[in-house]
Order: C-alpha cells, then sequence, then structure tokens
C-alpha cells in the first residue's frame, strides 16, 4: 500500500545492546505497514555520547562511518529524536570546513527520520492493532520535543491503542535529567531532576509511561526500579506493535 | 571521571541546593510563575516565532557592528552634554566612578538594580571609599540587608521566604516582625525613601542603548530605577558593550519582548529613556549624566564567530525560569551575578574557561533554554562550543584540556565503534564481567567507578545476552 517503500534502520546503540526486543518490536510495525526493512550489520553509535561531551575528532569517526553505511539508503529511520537529532542537525556542523563531507552528511541527513515522525508523517499509519489495558502517560524526550518538534506524533500513535486509557501528565516536555555523560559527571543534580519526573509519573496514576527515546526511558526506569515503583517504562514500538501478524 | 567534590564549587553548592526544601519549592514556584507565564505571553503574539527570529536579527546585526554603534552613541551622548567612558576592563570602570564620586563630594549613593555592576564588584568598591550605598530594588535591597549575592538576574532574593525577610527587616530596619507582604513592602519603600531623597548620586544598569538617538533604557516594574537616575545630583549609567542597537525602531521589538520574557507581561511598569544630564527645558533630571560602557572580556567573546551569538543576550533570566537544572541547583551555584543557562556560558567566558567547566558541563543540554529565549540564542550550540574547547584545548582562548583520562575513553571509543567485530567483542566482554556485579529486580544495583555516580540513585538494566544486530544476523542466516 506504500509503493514499496524500504527503510534501513538505524536501531540506537543503546537498543542494540539493551533492548533488542524493542528493535524487535520495530520491525514488528514496519512488516505491518507492508514496508521492508534492512538492517546494515555493520552499524553501532551515531557519535552524540563524544560530541555531546566536546570531543568532535572522535564524533567525526562515527559520523563518516554512518554516512558511509547509511548513505545509498533509501529512507534511514531510527527510534531515538536525541540521534536523529545528531545526525540531522550536528552533522552537517561537524563537517563545517570539509565541503565533500559536509555535502554527503545533508544527503544523509535529509533521509533520516524518527521511527514516530516516519509512521505518522510519511507512513500515514497509526494504528497497529495493540491494545494495552491500563492507564498510560507520555514523556517528551528534548531532542525529540525540543530539538526536532516532535510532539504530536507520539501522541497520535499512542491514540492508536485499543483501550488504552491516556493521562498527559504536568511538565510532560521537561527534561529528566539524563543528559548522557552529564549523568555521570553530575549524579546528584542528574538524580534530583530524575526525581521530580518521576514524581509526575506517580502522580499521574499511570501503569506505564511510554517514551520515544531510550535512554530517557533507561533513566527513568532507572530509578523507578531503585524505589521499587511498579510502573512500567515502554518504549513506544513496544507500546504500539501489537501481536505479530 | 570526577574530581574530588572539594574542588567543585558547583557540585558541593548543588548539593546543598537540593538538600534545601524551602529553597526547592521557591524554585520551583518561580519557574511555574515565570516561565510558563513567558511561553503563555509569547503566544499573545501573532507568530511569535519569527518575531523571535527577528529580535535575533537585530541583536546580531547590532553586535556585527559594535564598534560604530557605540561611537554613535557616545558621540550622541556627549551632544547632549553627557560623559562617556570606555572601561576596557572592570578595575577601569570602578576607578572611573569613584574618582567621579569623590570630585562631587558624594556619600551617599542610590542604585537601580544591575548586573553588570554585580560583575565589576562596584559596590563593595565604593563602600572601601567609605561611599554609602543602597540599592533600591526590593529584592536587591533584601539581598543587600542580608550581605547576600543575587540567586537570579532578575528574582535575585528568590531564595528568601517571606518570613526570613520579616526577621531580616525587624533586625535592620527596626520594625515589628511580620511577614506580610504589603507591610514589608511599605518598610522597605519608607527606608529607600529617606535614600533617595539623601543621595549626592544615582547608578543604574542599561538594559539596551539606542545608537540612532543616542539614549539608554531602562525597565523597571518598582519605579525605582528611575527615581535613581532622576533624583540625585548625577546619575551614571553602566552598561555591558554588547547592550546597544541600531535604531529606535529595534527597541519596538525588543521590549515588546523582553517583559513577557521575564515576567510574562506585555509591558513593564516603567520605562525610562535617559539621553543626557538635564535640558535647559526640562524640569527634572540629573546635572550630570555619565554613561561607563563596559568590555570586560566582552571584545574576546565578539572576535569569536562561533561564541559572538552569545553577547545578543538581554539578561531577561527567561532560560533559568526554565532550566530543569536551575530548577535543582538554584543561582549560587554558578558562582557569578549570570547563573543558569546563561550564567553557564557567559561565566566560562568572562572569568575562565578551565575554570568555570563545571558551569558549561553540568547542563542536560535539553533546549528548553532556546526554546523560551526571546532572542533565539542558540544556547545549547554555545555550551557544546565550550566543552569543544574543553575536551581537546584552544590556545586562543588559553583552555587546556580538561581530562586526559576522558579523552583516552573517547580515543578507544571510537576505535570501538570503527569495527563491528571489535565493537562486538567488548559487547561480549562487557556481559561477561556485568555478571559479578550486584543486581536488584535483574537491574544492576551498583557500577564500578568511574560510573559509580549513575548507580548511586537509581538501578542501570543490564546488557542483553544477544545485541540486536546478533540476533538479527542469526535470524537472516537461519532464513
Amino acid at each position: 500500500m506504500n509503493n514499496h517503500k524500504n527503510v534501513t534502520l538505524f536501531v540506537q546503540c543503546l537498543i542494540d545492546a539493551m533492548y533488542p526486543h524493542v528493535a524487535e518490536k520495530i520491525v514488528r510495525v514496519f512488516e505491518k505497514t507492508g514496508v521492508s526493512v534492512d538492517c546494515p550489520r555493520d552499524q553501532t553509535c551515531c557519535g552524540q555520547p563524544a560530541f555531546n561531551a566536546g570531543y568532535r575528532k572522535e564524533a567525526v569517526v562515527a559520523a563518516k562511518r554512518f554516512i558511509e553505511i547509511f548513505e545509498t539508503s533509501e529512507a534511514i529511520v531510527c527510534p531515538s529524536g536525541s540521534c536523529v537529532y545528531m545526525v540531522r542537525r550536528h552533522y552537517p556542523e561537524l563537517f563545517e570546513n570539509d565541503p565533500k563531507w559536509r555535502r554527503r552528511a545533508k544527503d544523509v541527513a535529509a533521509k533520516t527520520f524518527e521511527f514516530t515522525e516516519y509512521l505518522v508523517d510519511i507512513l500515514h499509519h497509526v494504528a497497529f492493532g495493540a491494545t494495552f489495558d491500563g492507564k498510560v502517560t507520555y514523556h517528551d524526550s528534548c531532542h525529540l520535543n525540543y530539538g526536532l518538534g516532535i510532539r504530536t506524533q507520539p501522541r497520535k500513535l499512542i491514540a492508536g491503542v485499543g483501550k488504552a486509557e491516556f493521562v498527559e501528565m504536568p511538565d510532560s516536555d521537561r527534561c529528566c535529567g539524563f543528559g548522557g555523560t552529564f549523568s555521570v559527571k553530575f549524579p546528584d543534580i542528574s538524580a534530583a531532576v530524575l526525581e521530580e519526573k518521576v514524581e509526575t509519573i506517580v502522580a499521574a496514576g499511570a501503569d506505564a509511561v511510554i517514551g520515544a527515546d531510550m535512554s530517557c526511558l533507561m533513566n527513568i526506569q532507572g530509578l523507578l526500579n531503585r524505589k521499587n515503583i511498579p510502573i512500567k517504562t515502554l518504549h513506544i514500538a513496544e507500546f504500539i506493535a501489537g501481536e505479530s501478524s | 571521571m570526577s574530581l574530588s567534590n572539594r574542588t567543585r564549587p558547583y557540585v558541593t553548592i548543588a548539593q546543598r541546593s537540593i538538600g534545601d526544601p524551602i529553597l526547592q519549592n521557591a524554585l520551583a514556584g518561580l519557574q511555574e510563575r515565570l516561565g510558563k507565564g513567558a511561553l503563555n505571553s509569547y503566544t499573545e503574539i501573532s507568530d511569535s516565532e519569527s518575531f523571535r527570529k527577528k529580535a535575533h536579527e537585530i541583536r546580531m546585526n547590532a553586535i556585527d557592528n559594535l564598534d560604530f554603534l557605540l561611537e554613535r552613541l557616545a558621540d550622541k551622548i556627549e551632544e547632549n552634554g553627557g560623559f562617556v567612558h570606555f572601561a576596557p576592563d572592570a578595575k577601569s570602570a570602578v576607578t572611573y566612578c569613584i574618582d567621579i564620586a569623590k570630585r562631587n563630594g558624594v556619600r551617599r549613593i542610590v542604585k537601580g538594580k544591575s548586573m553588570v555592576t554585580e560583575e565589576i564588584g562596584l559596590n563593595s568598591a565604593l563602600e572601601s571609599e567609605n561611599i554609602e550605598v543602597t540599592e533600591t530594588d526590593l529584592g536587591e535591597y533584601i539581598i543587600q540587608l542580608a550581605g547576600e549575592g543575587p540567586s537570579h538576574i532578575i528574582a535575585p532574593a528568590i531564595h528568601k521566604t517571606r518570613e526570613q525577610v520579616g526577621a531580616l527587616f525587624s533586625e535592620k530596619l527596626g520594625i515589628p516582625y511580620t511577614d506580610d507582604p504589603p507591610t514589608l513592602t511599605a518598610a522597605a519603600r519608607k527606608a529607600l525613601r529617606e535614600k533617595f531623597f539623601a543621595a549626592d548620586m544615582g547608578v543604574t544598569g542599561c538594559n539596551l542603548a539606542c545608537a540612532e538617538t543616542g539614549h539608554i533604557t531602562t525597565v523597571s516594574n518598582e519605579g525605582n530605577i528611575r527615581m535613581s537616575s532622576t533624583l540625585p545630583r548625577i546619575h551614571m549609567a553602566f552598561m555591558g558593550m554588547e547592550r546597544v542597537t541600531a535604531k529606535l525602531t529595534d527597541h519596538a521589538v525588543l521590549f515588546d519582548l523582553l517583559p513577557r520574557a521575564a515576567i510574562g507581561k506585555n509591558m513593564s511598569g516603567y520605562i525610562s529613556y535617559v539621553g543626557g544630564p538635564r535640558q535647559s527645558d526640562h524640569v527634572d533630571g540629573p546635572e550630570e549624566f555619565h554613561l561607563v560602557i563596559i568590555d570586560n572580556g566582552r571584545s574576546r567573546i565578539l572576535a569569536d564567530k562561533n561564541l559572538r551569538e552569545i553577547l545578543c543576550c538581554v539578561r531577561c533570566a527567561a532560560c533559568l525560569n526554565v532550566c530543569p537544572v536551575y530548577r535543582k541547583i538554584g543561582g549560587y551555584a554558578y558562582q557569578s551575578p549570570y547563573c543558569g543557562p546563561i550564567g553557564s556560558v557567559i561565566t566560562p567566558l568572562l572569568r575562565g574557561v578551565n575554570d568555570y567547566k563545571d558551569l558549561c558541563q553540568g547542563e542536560t543540554l535539553c533546549g528548553a533554554c532556546k526554546n523560551i529565549c526571546p532572542v533565539h540564542i542558540d544556547l545549547p550550540r554555545l555550551l557544546l562550543e565550550l566543552r569543544k574547547k574543553l575536551a581537546d584545548g584552544d590556545p586562543e582562548w588559553d583552555v587546556t584540556r580538561a581530562n586526559p583520562f576522558e579523552k583516552a575513553v573517547f580515543m578507544v571509543w571510537s576505535m570501538l565503534i570503527r569495527n563491528r567485530d571489535i565493537y562486538d567483542l567488548f559487547l561480549k566482554t562487557s556481559g561477561f564481567f556485568q555478571k559479578f556485579l550486584p543486581r536488584r529486580h535483574r537491574m544492576i544495583h551498583r557500577l564500578p567507578p568511574p560510573f559509580h555516580g549513575w548507580t548511586d540513585k537509581r538501578d542501570l538494566p543490564p546488557l542483553a545476552s544477544e545485541s540486536f544486530i546478533q540476533r538479527w544476523e542469526r535470524m537472516k542466516k537461519n532464513g
């Protein structure tokens, strides 16, 4: 139904190593839309951890590699707003003084999409037959929200899940306090920001908190687990995928 | 990855603030009122996004033509009988002020709120010359009586409760204790009136100057700046050299945005335009007018094309009012009059990037600051520019590599991610060693240094037994 689109999946290193089941759900969602998925074996990391810590030379290594692996793809889809922000916004910046690579970076940037953005804006597909028995809330990840302006797409997808009761929590767009290496360098500040985020999630009375960026969810899950709070953290792909067809 | 906290005031002050429930409450309330107020107020402007981009252009245009605009401003003010002093550094600005005060036998000064005078340490310098200085903005007055510095750019006493202010006023002003805000405000007003009438000199800041007309503009909500600039014999205004625009019409745009960004209102209580001393047809105003234009490190920022965008800032403090980090750590952690996201960029640049590295590294890069900035400054980008300098050093800014160990970690990382076979081996090895880490509910409970900070307060999921890529490859092979 989609003129046989092909997407190439950039998994995000965190999902690849810690949450492989999330990537499986992403593949399932695409199968349901009739889009064929490819997933290059050579991929590793987009380079954002190095870039955000200031290590541009090291980030360039990751960026060049990413470009080489993905530039022949029709569309690159990644289930993380911060990786997409890295590719779309920072890759061209990284090659400011290198016109040849800058052009390649821009070409790749133009066809790199965030998962929910691609489903809603490109495929116009919001329901995949999933149901959820309970109350859910949504956390707006910062790079997704402030960086890419993606706010409505995840909510449309959540609305496509049967039986789920959605409750908007206050300040859903306030940072969870992760911030990459920030969380290790400034653990007390990071945890203080996180504490308030978790308080808000608990106050919303949700059974699960949905997000579209696993790094924020990992942070939130870390405190929920520490505090023995039985609220699930779910990547939006897990939430919407439903049973395999 | 971290040094001892004893050498990290940002961290120690932050910890203290996080543990102070009264402060936490005050900061949350501040953000609720002012941060959300600003975002709501923007919605009243049609296409506020373009409007703020226009404001950005106006500011950048001024920054790009700063030499010309400042010369023009100075000429105009001198034409009108005012005096202009260009101060290359804090000392020059302070010395000029003391000289003028001494020459005119000034004993008492009243001040409007001005962050740049905090930056140059004007009050303490004047006081050491036995000149009495009185802050007349209510918040500044409170912290002056308490002997403290500002913890917010426009709400300097936000860290104080009304009970604390009541006790302070009772002690310092000799009034019976009350925590009733109107009574306390009235007491401050009465005390300040006497100071206004007795003052020989008024000192103010300058929100923005205009090169075309040759005047400075000050904004206040209490009317105290207007009294400081009109009642005493001498008015001396201090401005950072970036605070000028080309045309008066630029002010129309910027002063539409400033009060919205700062307090969520479409207009401030008072906007004053001052272009020199009292003219023959004026009914009031000072006999002498001085404008001190302060560089103090700004030229160096101006010369750096990647950083000069920060000079667009109009010090509205909107970025503080949405920052998740400022919300927790308050103003003092930034160790400078400029706190929050703007402080994290400007303080390292003005005072030394290595010395203040924790400020620019201790932010989450969430982008809420950029989202609210009335002049659309890309604060996360500027934080990243500073981090870049710290990562590899920058001789032009006298920055040395901040953390050679971290550099080594990222160099190793860049080798690992270069080759999927090596990367898989790394995952496998890490997966093996993680078996020795303590767990709770299937998550890792304690990490070894330098990553232990993460697990001080939260758990970490373990690596999966098989990465997705490995699984994908396996499934492809098996058809």
